[in-house]
């Protein structure tokens, strides 16, 4: 399973790189959405992205929209991780493509119990 | 603040007595993580002091405290996935078949703050129609009085909702109110929640169709296991089901369930 985490703090980045390799993933970083696009597009496809909303450049929303448009990344499931937790927040992102949305702060159960839901766990 | 061995056996004691939960040796961690909110909420100054009150009162209110702390236990909306696609695409497809004009009722036994219960109304408004839906009856029992309250007030921490809850249902089924999500009032009302203790007389026990009796076995020693379980054939209805927790079986007890594969999961059948 490949999964890319996109943080702009490399604190949480290391925290899900942490938890995704225990559970054998192989994990790629980038700190905004805009480095996000460059290493989708120069490597194999991912099957999950974890994608903070607000960071520099290019945010997690325009992100989501960008790979949604892109038929090439079809099947790469998108899921936000951020402290964004209002309603309007979590339609917007869902409404734009993202398959799941988990509310920092979060622990490995609420990580791994998400990857369930998606078919990844 | 330690606990000495003398308290932690009589601690055990009464766990026990009260709600026949096992607590064995090399648990003392457990029982000092789950009772150091008790003694704050009660100015307790030691563990000591907590041992000294439940031999000398018993039957008081912090016999019913300990037994609360140490039998509560975390839990998460759609806990481990496979036992709701079972229910949704095998068990109640042929139960509906089964009993056509009949109500069925699920018992979600020792349902904590309720998410298990309430995680198969959600599921039974996704995918099955309002006649379908109109027949089931779902009813969570636990031991302990203070999460069943929490668990009919459906109100979650967002720590909570972040467990196991897609996000989509959290949108159709849940309000946001400051920190906390609420759920839908519609949902709620098809829940009961009573309170049953497995120890004792189980007054409030339904008669079902299906019980989840999750991550509940492993609490007990092999006696107490044989006793719920062969009550629970008596409380389940002929050709119903029972589950349970992922990494629990019915190998060291007698018992006229069969176990039966259905898709990724293990359910045992009470024969027809």
């Amino acid at each position: 399973m490949r999964i890319l985490v996109i943080d702009d703090s490399r604190a949480i980045r290391g925290i899900l790189r942490r938890m995704l390799t225990e559970i054998g993933a192989e994990v790629a970083e980038a700190e905004h959405g805009g480095k996000a696009l460059e290493v989708c597009a120069a490597s194999a496809p991912f099957d999950l992205a974890l994608v903070d909303w607000n960071m520099p450049e290019v945010d997690g929303l325009t992100f989501v929209r960008t790979v949604r448009a892109n038929p090439r990344y079809a099947g790469m499931k998108l899921m936000m991780v951020t402290t964004e937790t209002e309603v309007h927040q979590v339609e917007t992102a869902l409404a734009a493509g993202a398959n799941e949305y988990l509310m920092k702060p979060f622990g490995k159960d609420e990580v791994l119990g998400k990857l369930q839901l998606l078919g990844l766990g | 603040m330690t606990l000495a061995v003398s308290d932690f056996e009589h601690i055990c004691r009464v766990v026990r007595e009260e709600s026949g939960i096992v607590l064995e040796a090399g648990k003392e961690y457990l029982v000092e993580a789950r009772l150091a909110p008790v003694l704050r909420e009660r100015n307790l100054a030691s563990y000591a002091e907590l041992a000294a009150e439940l031999r000398t009162k018993p039957r008081g209110p912090l016999t019913v405290a300990v037994v609360e702390a140490m039998t509560t236990n975390e839990t998460t909306f759609f806990r481990d996935v496979t036992p709701f696609e079972v229910l949704r695409t095998k068990v109640l497809p042929e139960l509906f078949a089964a009993r056509p004009n009949g109500p069925l009722t699920l018992w979600s036994a020792a349902c904590s703050s309720g998410q298990e219960a309430y995680s198969v109304a959600m599921m039974l408004r996704e995918n099955f129609d309002d006649a379908s839906r109109a027949r089931v009856e779902i009813i969570g029992t636990d031991i302990d009085a203070k999460v069943l309250a929490r668990a009919r007030e459906g109100r979650y921490s967002q720590i909570e909702v972040n467990r196991g809850l897609p996000a989509a249902y959290l949108l159709r089924y849940f309000a946001k109110d400051g920190m906390h999500w609420v759920l839908r009032e519609d949902v709620r009302r098809q829940v009961e929640f009573r309170a049953m203790n497995f120890v004792g007389e189980w007054r409030g026990a339904p008669f079902a169709d299906v019980i989840l009796l999750r991550n509940v076995l492993i609490y007990f020693d092999q006696p107490t296991r044989q006793r719920i379980v062969s009550r629970m054939e008596r409380q389940l209805n002929r050709g119903g089901y029972l589950m349970l927790g992922s990494t629990e079986s019915l190998q060291d007890v007698d018992t006229r369930f069969d176990r039966v594969e259905l898709g990724r999961g293990v359910v045992y059948r009470l024969p027809g």
